[in-house]
């Protein structure tokens, strides 16, 4: 089911919770809305299950209008991240609860629970309480009882926060292994950029209720058109310098305190038809920093935090901005090091400091 | 083991003082008991046993209906007051928990000023209007006044049991399929059990041990309660027959202590392990 959001906003009094959001999501779809806590995910699938009325905008599933049409009228699966098991009822009841207000027939009822049941390997367990049973396999009630209705629409708000580390990891992989299966148009709500990342063909960025963007993972990550999604994105964040974008002899320099890099040939030109003034930030990933003899850059090591795989260097410019820097454990610096380090230019990244726009990207 | 023995000491020393501060209370049941079944008492010792002072189970009182006819009103009335209340309150809870209505804070402060205020002021007023409407001298009349008087404590209290409920829940079936009623009566209703067991507990207590409503707005004797019997037998110009108002008494307290006896037992059994694991 293709769904559209069409200049979607909701106030609650004073508090505008979503504003004026447009949002096209193609059949089977499955798309992450990603943003801190507090910019109007919640409040945006809320209206897509029908709970919160807009307060204007419209959102359209295929080519009906359903601005006013009661959840129950729907046809949406929806998994909260508390779960909303009914405590009340064994299992087997929670998950054919939907079933039997649609007035299905008993024998086929018990089929199609057993059947997403087994899918979901809680079948041994229909006939426990929701107080009975750990935190995941409550997750995977919530999910048979989203699914056992064979949904059109699948929503998912940060279902895995509350499960631990390892089974969160579990879980995304089934959730996405499902979806792919089931071919559902989905919608998940998450603030853990890693899970959107991993698991959605493309990802809306959020902030204050307002869209900053909406395309896949990779392009969030190599192309990201604001400051905003460029900072948000990817973990350790991404750097940013303070610096003085100038054209001499034909080639792009950017300028900072200590540093003095030629942009590559075609972002050097994109970014000076697209510069107003001199003044940029310039944005580098941690990953995309060397240490290098030969580098551009002089700093010195601050803090070093080991990763495991990798270190996470924070290096002290000359002016004392610090620079995270990742690199291979096994590097042998130590802290107070005086170290040369070496941008892979073409990962480079400019922004205009006033607009917050990518000087690349738009 | 001293901090053991310590907290040992304390809890005998606070099961003393505990019994001290019982002990009047005690001493008048034991003397309600004694007197009830014995034919004179000198202070709390009592003397000769009998079964006479019950003697109104079979005979009756004289110029009276029969006790039986007027516990069964007793019963009806807190029964009926209970159920309505619960009923009542229990919608209007629900309302004001999950609802936004215009006036809805005006209703809220309404309720607790009218719980606040001395019922006892309204008393003639009620009377005209029970008048007017033909319900004086009548059980339906009382029992409305009760229930009406009873419900801003009870609204208050479901309201409060509701909002305890998550509202992902409440979302999660509306999006199931339910209705909003249904999501009440199917899903709301079956977690707040311990708040509909509790409150219907205390209106039934509220309604059975109720004298000063039936005793102002009824005056036939076929709508007697057992509080209003009680105060006649207080009353009457003729001496006080101790032993008759001893065992009217404790036949007037039994139910209520069995009722409490058993109830006590389910509330506590609800409050430590039926509601484990409700979504908050
Ligand atoms: N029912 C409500 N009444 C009033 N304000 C609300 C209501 N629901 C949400 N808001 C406000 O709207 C804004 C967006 O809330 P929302 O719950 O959608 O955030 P979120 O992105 O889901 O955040 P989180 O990641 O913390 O769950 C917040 O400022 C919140 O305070
Ligand atoms: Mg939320």
């Amino acid at each position: 089911m293709e769904v559209r959001l069409e200049r979607l906003s909701k106030h609650f009094g004073s508090v505008v919770a979503v504003d004026d959001l447009t949002l096209h999501i193609k059949s089977g779809e499955f798309v992450a809305l990603l943003g801190p806590s507090g910019c109007g995910k919640t409040t945006t699938l809320l209206m897509l299950a029908g709970i919160y009325r807009p307060t204007g905008g419209e959102i359209w599933f295929g080519d009906r209008l359903v601005n006013d049409v009661l959840p129950k009228d729907r046809n949406i699966g929806m998994v909260f991240q508390s779960y909303a098991l009914y405590p009340h009822m064994t299992v087997f009841e929670n998950i054919t609860f939907p079933l039997k207000l649609k007035k299905v027939p008993k024998e086929v009822m018990r089929e199609k629970a057993q059947r997403v049941a087994d899918m979901m390997q809680i079948g041994h367990l229909m006939d426990r309480r929701p107080a009975q049973l750990s935190g995941g396999q409550q997750q995977r009630v919530a999910l048979a009882r989203a699914l056992v209705k064979e949904p059109d629409i699948l929503l998912f708000d940060e279902p895995l926060s509350n499960l631990d580390a390892k089974l969160r990891l579990t879980m995304r992989g089934e959730i996405k292994r499902l979806q792919h299966d089931l071919d559902i148009t989905s919608i998940y709500v998450t603030h853990d950029q890693v899970e959107a990342m991993t698991m959605a063909d493309r990802i809306a960025v959020l902030r204050d209720g307002r869209l900053q963007a909406f395309a896949t993972p990779d392009e969030l990550y190599n192309r990201p058109r604001n400051l905003f999604v460029a900072g948000f994105i990817g973990s350790p964040p991404m750097n940013f310098l303070n610096a003085r974008l100038t054209a001499q002899n034909g080639q792009a320099i950017v300028e900072g305190n200590g540093f003095r890099i030629t942009l590559p040939e075609d972002l050097g030109r994109k970014a000076l038809s697209q510069a107003q003034r001199e003044e940029v930030i310039y944005g580098i990933r941690p990953e995309h920093i060397r240490l290098d003899p030969d580098g551009e850059v002089e700093a010195e090591i601050y803090v070093i935090e080991p990763l495991g795989r990798e270190d996470l260097l924070d290096c002290r410019l000359p002016d004392g901005t610090l620079l995270g820097v990742l690199v291979p454990s096994g590097h042998g610096v130590k802290i107070g090091e005086k170290v040369r380090l070496k941008f892979q230019l073409d990962h480079s990244q400019l922004f205009d400091p006033h607009t917050e726009q990518s000087l690349l990207w738009n | 083991m001293a901090e053991h023995a310590g907290s040992r000491i304390g809890q005998i020393i606070l099961g003393i003082i505990v019994l001290l501060l019982s002990m009047p209370l005690l001493v008048m049941y034991i003397w309600l008991v004694e007197s009830a079944f014995s034919q004179i008492t000198y202070g709390i010792i009592p003397q000769g046993f009998t079964l006479s002072n019950w003697r109104f189970l079979w005979e009756g009182f004289t110029n009276m209906p029969s006790i039986w006819r007027i516990t069964w009103n007793t019963l009806v009335f807190a029964v009926v007051v209970a159920t309505i209340e619960v009923f009542i309150a229990s919608l209007t809870g629900y309302a004001l928990s999950r609802m936004k209505f215009p006036g809805r804070r005006m209703f809220l402060s309404l309720t607790l000023v009218l719980h606040a205020f001395p019922a006892v002021t309204l008393l003639i007023a009620i009377f005209y209007v029970l008048l007017v409407l033909g319900l004086y001298d009548t059980l339906v009349g009382v029992i409305m006044v009760k229930a009406a008087l009873e419900l801003p404590l009870g609204v208050w209290i479901m309201k409060g049991f509701f909002d305890n409920i998550s509202w992902d829940m409440e979302m999660s079936a509306l999006i199931d399929g339910c209705s909003r009623l249904r999501t009440w009566w199917e899903i709301l209703l079956p977690n707040i059990r311990p708040g509909i067991a509790a409150l219907s507990i205390f209106a039934f207590l509220s309604g059975w041990s109720e004298f000063l409503l039936p005793y102002i707005y009824t005056s036939s004797f076929e709508n007697f309660t057992l509080s209003v019997l009680l105060r006649r037998l207080v009353g009457d110009f003729r001496f006080v027959d101790y032993g008759l108002l001893t065992a009217t008494g404790l036949y007037y307290m039994m139910p209520v202590l069995l009722f409490f006896i058993f109830t006590q037992e389910y509330l506590l059994n609800i409050y430590a392990g039926g509601t484990k694991g409700t979504t908050v």
